[in-house]
């Protein structure tokens, strides 16, 4: 209901607020009508009478919209908003370094976080959770849910990247069962702008997309395969045959010992993934798929989601309703004790490797 | 313990399971279990609600073998539960209303993804309404704003990536003032949960120690999740979030997602910090000013929309406007309008985005005005649910909107100062104005006939989208014509709060 007047553009309002917002908008759809047909009038002209007599005496509707910005007015507001941008800025900095000075010393004895807390967890950590490593005790056991809210985050964050970049492409080895049907549904979808630069369609069809529903289209197989790819280098192999299998080694022994050491699933899973990352850099995403493709992907990152899930509900309501947990902690320093951390930090680490690696593939190629 | 004291848990988890099991499945099963969760979430607020209706009394929940201030909790009250299952309901009737719409508007090959993102929303809401832990809050934080971009995004255009991008930034700023806010108050209470933390700020401003800090602490927080919940300045990413989305995404960004973020704010100001500290560090008159503008700027920007999915998002920034405002009113009164006003929005903008979409095809070429004129004929039930929307957010009696002016017109009369009891019933005459004159101008343009027979839209017309709007048209009777319960409730669930 914006125009209630006619000469609503006209109005000093109506100015005042293009100035501000530093762009003016593109003409209405009843005028560009208007300039199609007038065009259209034009050109039949041009065909039966003298051409050079005949010139668009009318400006071109888009191009004061266009070159609205870059008008003196408007340079000098962006300016004067980026200056006052970076004082405001500067501001919030210089507040929050201000702020330092007034909080407590770090690491100092008589700071609010020495409380009783921090000593329960350092004190009897070890005792009532199993482990000696006690950030692990902590972020797992008690302080359970945050974590595994964390492991959610993560999930979360790989869909989202799926929703956006991931392609399903036919399989290489797709049988010769309904090879068709297959082939399409070999669609990821892409904005329709981005379809035209990459393939050039024409304005018409995508306006045609735009309307009948949302732009699925189909991928030219040749950018989902291999070709795109870059040529194997042989000192990255080489070394990446002698890297990989002690990455792989070092990242199941942070997991293994997240109770006992420093570490845990977070950070063994990120090596991990680091791991099979260099592995596809090296040797390509066709090796890469013998032992990790979407199957595997989706298998490990389910079934570790759910059993962690598990785990953490049976933890959280036993704990909540104060029944024994049936899991023993066994003894101090054992790689086997601890009770449900050891499981819960594999588990962790298994999402969190195939997650990293899932971004990889997925900004990379868009599938595995 | 009572078995019925682990149902709020369950209701957290429930969704939370869900979601890595819908990964693997179709859209169709997603969207089914979806449904199920979804429902069962809400039986069992419900059935939480009861009982803490019943005691009289909220109770904490331990979650794990450790008690309070070294382990999680959430906390379970009369306001929480009825939150709760109102968050369900609403989730459950905007996903129906849009049920078709998901169907056209999202690849299939995705749809198992968006229901995932809605199953997630649902458990990080419910989190951030149940939580009793700060950095517990902070993370379901993370998992509402990602959850939610992917529901921005999901639909695939390039303005909808546009939106995306805008809100991620803008929301992630907000994420990282509240985790700066956090990390302070860490620093001078030295505790995560809401009461010992509550304990120890009571004890700094009578030592005065950490002032400071403190106060830098709660604006950062406030002006985090300011920033998330879309008031005035920080509107921006609004519109184009709210305004593109596929049906159900814009119903549950516009009544629900921003809600969540506002009642964590609640506890923050009840539980955490305590309404007299905030008075004393005078964020509540900030955030009065903020309200106030966002009240009137917000319907001012709605009117000059000629894309009506766009001036209900726009609207979305004056209501989020009234809610601050009851904030900064910073009394009883204040706070309880402001939390019915949480439901009369929800119910109302929910109803508002399904109603327009059934008129506009789901497009937002038939969005524009022009287009619109007529629009009723076409699809009579949606039209109804848009007048009626339109009657509840302008404050038309019988209808929720109404009655939550009223309440803040009361709160208005009891504040303190009277200046402020000034400016807050003048901009609310003012805001009550302006929102008539875009949602009635719409309305009549929506009803007044063309003359032609109208075109048939492209997306069928289905039973499933009249029982929703049907749904919400009652719920809006019902907060209109019944709320004398319902006030009573959120006072019992506040006095609960301390």
């Amino acid at each position: 209901m914006s125009r209630i007047r006619k000469d609503y553009e006209q109005s000093f309002a109506h100015r005042f607020l293009v100035f501000v917002k530093g762009d003016k908008p593109l003409p209405e759809e009843d005028h560009l009508e208007e300039w199609k047909t007038r065009i259209a009038e034009v050109k039949e002209t041009e065909q039966t009478a003298d051409a050079n007599y005949i010139e668009l005496k009318e400006p071109d509707p888009y191009e004061e919209a266009r070159h609205y910005a870059q008008s003196s007015g408007v340079r000098v507001f962006r300016r004067v908003y980026y200056v006052l941008a970076f004082l405001m800025c500067l501001m919030i900095i210089g507040m929050l370094i201000m702020n330092v000075a007034y909080m407590p010393l770090f690491g100092s004895e008589d700071s609010p976080t020495n409380n009783e807390v921090a000593e329960r967890y350092l004190e009897k950590g070890s005792e009532e959770t199993g482990v000696v490593n006690t950030v692990t005790g902590m972020i797992l056991q008690y302080r359970a849910f945050d974590t595994f809210g964390e492991t959610n985050v993560l999930f979360v964050a790989a869909c989202s990247v799926m929703i956006l970049l991931f392609l399903r492409t036919e399989p290489e080895n797709a049988g010769p069962k309904k090879p068709r049907r297959r082939r399409k549904k070999a669609s990821g979808t892409m904005t329709g702008h981005e379809f035209s630069l990459l393939y050039g369609t024409s304005e018409d069809n995508l306006s045609k997309q735009e309307t009948d529903g949302a732009p699925s289209c189909v991928w030219p197989q040749s950018v989902a395969q291999e070709e795109l790819e870059p040529e194997p280098d042989v000192i990255l192999q080489n070394v990446a045959r002698v890297v990989v299998p002690m990455i792989f080694l070092f990242g199941l022994y942070i997991l293994l010992n997240g109770h006992l050491s420093p570490g845990g699933g977070f950070s063994g899973g990120a090596v991990i993934g680091a791991g099979l990352i260099l592995y596809n850099a090296a040797f390509g995403f066709r090796a890469t798929r013998r032992f990790f493709d979407e199957k595997i992907y989706d298998i490990i990152k389910v079934g570790s989601l759910c059993l962690y899930a598990l785990i953490i509900a049976y933890y959280l309501f036993t704990g909540a309703n104060g029944i024994d947990s049936a899991v023993p902690l066994g003894k101090l320093g054992n790689i086997l004790s601890s009770g449900l951390i050891l499981p819960i930090n594999l588990l962790v680490g298994l999402e969190v490797a195939c997650t990293m690696y899932a971004f990889y593939a997925l900004f990379r190629r868009g599938t595995f | 313990m009572d078995f019925i004291r682990n149902f709020p848990f369950f209701s957290i988890l429930l969704p939370m399971i869900s979601g890595p099991i819908s990964s693997v499945m179709s859209g169709k099963q997603a969207k089914r279990l979806n449904f199920a969760v979804v429902t069962l979430s809400g039986l069992l607020s419900v059935a939480a609600f009861v009982y803490v209706l019943n005691t009289g009394e909220a109770f904490t929940y331990r979650m794990g073998a450790f008690p309070a201030p070294f382990g999680n909790e959430i906390r379970v009250g009369l306001l929480e539960t009825m939150m709760a299952f109102f968050f369900c309901f609403v989730m459950l009737f905007s996903l129906i209303g849009g049920y078709r719409f998901t169907a056209v508007d999202i690849p299939e090959e995705k749809q198992n993804l968006y229901y995932i993102m809605m199953n997630l929303l649902l458990s990080s809401l419910l989190a951030l309404i149940y939580t009793n832990d700060m950095f517990t809050g902070y993370v379901f934080i993370e998992i509402n704003t990602i959850s939610a971009c992917g529901l921005i995004m999901v639909r695939g255009w390039g303005r909808n990536l546009l939106a995306a991008i805008k809100y991620m930034i803008m929301s992630l700023l907000g994420s990282g003032l509240v985790l700066i806010s956090l990390s302070i108050l860490y620093g001078i209470t030295g505790h995560l949960l809401m009461e010992p933390m509550h304990e120890a700020i009571v004890q700094i401003m009578e030592q005065q120690t950490y002032r400071e800090p403190l106060t830098v602490a709660v604006g950062l927080f406030c002006v985090g999740i300011a920033i998330k919940s879309a008031l005035f300045p920080f509107h921006s990413w609004l519109p184009d979030a709210y305004g593109y989305s596929t049906c159900a995404s814009s119903a549950i960004l516009s009544s629900l997602v921003s809600k969540g973020y506002i009642f964590l704010l609640i506890k923050f100001f009840y539980r955490v910090i305590g309404t007299d500290i905030i008075h004393a560090i005078q964020v509540d008159d900030v955030l009065f000013v903020f309200g106030i503008a966002g009240m009137v700027f917000g319907s001012v920007s709605a009117i000059q929309q000629t894309d009506v999915s766009r001036m209900i998002a726009f609207s979305s920034v004056a209501q989020i406007g009234y809610i601050y405002m009851g904030f900064g009113l910073n009394t009883e009164a204040g706070m309880i309008a402001s939390i019915f006003h949480i439901l009369a929005h929800a119910a109302g903008k929910s109803m508002l985005f399904i109603s327009l979409n059934s008129l506009s095809d789901g497009t937002w070429e038939y969005a524009n005005y022009r287009k619109l004129r007529g629009a009723a004929y076409r699809h009579r039930i949606a039209a109804l649910g848009f007048a009626i929307g339109s009657l509840s957010m302008v404050g038309i009696p019988l209808l929720a909107g109404f009655t939550s002016k009223v309440y803040y017109a009361k709160a208005a009369f009891g504040v303190g100062s009277t200046y402020k009891m000034l400016i807050a019933l003048v901009a609310l005459a003012i805001s009550t104005i302006l929102n008539a004159m875009y949602f009635i101008g719409q309305m009549i343009n929506i009803y007044t006939p063309l003359g032609v027979e109208p075109e048939p839209g492209t997306v069928k017309h289905s039973n499933v989208t009249r029982v929703a709007v049907f749904m919400f048209i009652a719920v809006n009777f019902v907060l209109g014509m019944g709320s004398e319960p319902v006030f009573r409730w959120i006072q019992t669930g506040l006095a609960q709060f301390r």
